[in-house]
């Protein structure tokens, strides 16, 4: 009796033991498909016995992009994954920083959030790793996103120049040409709603961003920042002109002008294929992104087509960019040099880059690409054969100066979503936002330690 | 002799506690003990990290993000677990009334719910409160008249009171349908024969009997409440400006720390909310202690 308790209990711990070990071999599996591995590539890695780097990302077509860098390279192999797109991405990054461990070599990074993870020290400058080389390839002002000071902290891969996408059959049916100014837009859309039309554009929460730029566009400066000074920040996010904008786009959505749907949900998409919006403000890279998601196939097709944004000034002209990313290399990599080469050689190669815009996924940084005349006199199917890089994107993206962005980009991204949801719902003014907005962040600010001015 | 039989017998108790006891120690307990110790610190941006004691703590009792998140779900308890009750309540008496093929099949349709996954099930709602493309545009759409946005911030509590029903309502009636087949059968013969009826067995005798299993659901669903987070936290894809990172307090704990890296006061809310929960769940329990009770 006593003998069979004994092996019954026995057994039930070596049950135990057995479910710790799965366990501890589902831990480490988790870890490897979240990228620090190099055993659980997406890819298949061709030259097996080169050192490997490992990389997150999320373009559509990064498979392609990280198989012709691996075909091409005899120094180095990237192990490849996509753990998710923007903030889930970030989210998995931040953790793996806080943790210490589980972090990529090489990362696919928003330009706006180069300052969030540099200031945590999980980026290396890769200055001197092979910037001489590559430096000419890239525009200043492409550098200097990616900069913080002196220090570079990743390579520019696409940006996300702004110009408003329109359907030209609903502009014809309603007898509108494109606003150039953001007056005329008001106008425009308070003529199509007389008409019984659909919503003009659409203004949402969710897209903090894009909101973030049109406040530029018209003199807002939202932070300024010396990295030499890193406790000291300015916050100014209640200016004249952020006000203003806030207003105009709370004006037009209380009128019912606009819609204030939340961008990039199934919803936006549908609506936008059924034509519900006449306008979409937005950045380059949104054709691909809307070809992607099922916009402008089938009956739509050829209905698009793409005009400056409009201004403020008509006179003084200001270009912004919403978006755009690069490659960096994280303070994980246990071989910076060999990261920092693959960061400067993936999409960097013709095949890749000419992929990438023929396909409207990217809006190239990389000069090679930017000046290719067939990239600029590209009749662009989406737009129905308009020549969009040449008469929009390409001097929107030159005339683009570049952004100081704030080391709590998250942070202020949420808290601008809240607020203009709030001035949507209509229980605050643009102005009223705006002083919240400021007042939230820099609280938040003072309790991460920085003084702000 | 006799000494030596306890001493094998302890032994064998602690065998056999064993298993249980690591998976407890290093999945429950030790978790719990990182986190309490992290949020006696803060961690900033410019200035490292630093022991600050309490602080977190009162910050998280003065924060407004947490205490509307948490007045959120006192409020959600407070309409979503009685309908929850009543209609599982409602179900389990009907279904143990009536017996038939049908009752069998709905008993099954009704517990069907709760097999799917929250997140499938919040992606579901997500689709089915559609403006554009949900069966209540279509419904709505034969009178005229267009359909109520339950991802706007006006009905998102009633949107998310029903996804939360729909779930657990089921479930909570398997229990109870398996508590009222425990009832001696006997026991009604008896009520009938002292001239009870239908309605009088079912209110004098089953729910009587079943209290104990409905104080049962009545404390998971609270807990379970007060804990809200897969359903809100997946909705928010699509309606980020009516579901902010503070909606809920756990979801607001997810965000501290894994969004904004401030392990330490994400640990904080955590370890707050569960304050609040035992405070809920302790007077609860206070305000309804009888003569017996499963606890």
């Amino acid at each position: 009796m006593n003998k069979k308790r004994l092996s019954a209990a026995a057994a039930m711990l070596a049950a135990t033991t057995a479910l710790v070990a799965c366990s501890s071999d589902g831990g480490g599996g988790a870890t490897t498909t979240s990228g620090s591995g190099a055993s659980n590539c997406t890819n298949t890695i061709p030259k097996k016995n080169l050192p490997v780097v490992t990389m997150w990302g999320w373009y559509p077509n990064m498979q392609l992009v990280v198989d012709n860098f691996n075909k091409q390279n005899g120094e180095v192999q990237v192990c490849w994954t996509n753990v998710g797109q923007g903030s889930d991405e970030y989210d998995k990054f931040q953790t793996a920083v806080s943790a210490g461990t589980g972090a990529p070599d090489v990362i696919m990074i928003e330009m706006d959030r180069i300052p969030t993870f540099q200031i945590q020290s999980a980026l290396v400058d890769i200055k001197k790793y092979g910037f001489d080389a590559v430096k000419a390839d890239y525009s200043e002002g492409a550098w200097k996103d990616v900069s913080v000071g002196d220090a570079v902290y990743g390579v520019p891969v696409d940006g996300g120049p702004m110009a408003m996408i329109y359907r030209k059959d609903i502009f014809k049916k309603y007898d509108i040409t494109p606003p150039k100014t953001w007056a005329e837009y008001e106008q425009a859309a308070q003529k199509m709603k007389d008409a019984g039309g659909p919503a003009f554009g659409d203004f949402a929460a969710n897209v903090s961003a894009l909101t973030m730029a049109l406040q530029i566009q018209k003199g807002a400066a939202p932070f300024t920042y010396d990295p030499a000074q890193q406790s000291s920040i300015g916050v100014k996010l209640n200016d004249q002109a952020s006000k203003d904008v806030l207003d105009y786009w709370g004006r037009l959505a209380k009128k019912g002008l606009v819609g204030t749907q939340d961008q990039f949900t199934p919803e936006y998409i549908s609506g936008v294929i059924n034509g519900k919006y006449a306008t979409y403000v937005s950045a380059a890279w949104a054709p691909g992104y809307l070809t992607g998601a099922g916009v402008g196939k089938g009956k739509d097709t050829g209905k698009f087509a793409v005009a400056p944004l409009p201004q403020w000034d008509p006179d003084n002209p200001v270009q912004v960019n919403w978006g755009g990313s690069a490659f960096s290399v994280t303070s994980q990599a246990k071989n910076p040099e060999l990261a920092a080469k693959a960061a400067y050689g993936l999409y960097a190669d013709k095949e890749s880059l000419t992929h990438g815009w023929t396909n409207q996924i990217i809006f190239p940084l990389n000069l090679k690409a930017l000046n290719d005349p067939e990239f600029v006199n590209l009749k662009v199917a989406f737009f129905d054969g308009q020549q969009a890089n040449k008469e929009v994107y390409v001097p929107a993206a030159n005339a683009y100066q570049g952004v100081t962005y704030s080391p709590f980009g998250q942070f202020y991204f949420d808290a601008m979503t809240k607020q203009v949801s709030a001035l949507i719902e209509g229980s605050v003014t643009g102005v009223q936002a705006a002083d919240k907005l400021q007042e939230d962040v820099a609280k938040y600010a003072e309790e991460q330690g920085f003084t702000v001015q | 002799m006799r000494g030596k039989v306890r001493l094998r017998e302890h032994v064998m108790g602690w065998l056999f506690v064993g298993p249980f006891g690591i998976v407890f120690l290093t999945l429950l307990i030790a978790p719990l003990a990182y986190a309490l110790y992290l949020s006696l610190f803060q961690k900033k941006l410019i200035g490292g990290t630093s022991f600050v004691f309490l602080d977190n703590y009162v910050k998280a009792f003065t924060d407004p993000s947490f205490i509307s998140g948490s007045w959120f779900v006192i409020r959600f308890s407070l309409v979503s677990i009685p309908l929850q009750i009543i209609m599982a309540l409602a179900l389990a008496l009907i279904l143990d009334a009536v017996t038939s093929l049908f009752s069998r099949f709905s008993r099954l349709m009704i517990f069907l719910p709760y097999a799917i996954p929250t997140v499938i099930g919040a992606v579901m709602w997500g689709f089915l409160y559609s403006k554009s493309f949900g069966p209540l545009t279509d419904l709505f759409g034969l009178f005229g008249a267009t359909p109520p946005d339950f991802l706007g911030s006006n009905l998102i509590f009633y949107g998310l009171v029903n996804i939360v029903t729909w779930q657990w309502a089921g479930y909570y009636m398997i229990i109870l349908y398996a508590a009222l087949q425990g009832i001696d059968p006997a026991l009604y013969e008896a009520a009938r024969m002292d001239g009870a009826g239908k309605w009088q067995i079912a209110l004098r005798i089953k729910i009587p009997l079943i209290a104990p299993a409905l104080l049962l659901i009545l404390v998971f669903s609270l807990i379970g409440t007060l804990q809200f987070f897969n359903e809100p936290q997946i909705l928010r894809s699509l309606a980020a400006g009516t579901i902010g990172p503070d909606f809920t307090p756990n979801m607001y704990a997810y965000q501290q720390a894994f969004a904004l890296a401030n392990f330490n006061y994400g640990s904080a809310i955590s370890f707050a909310l569960g304050g609040v929960v035992f405070v809920g769940v302790y007077g609860f329990l206070f305000l309804t202690r009888k003569r017996r009770s499963f606890l």
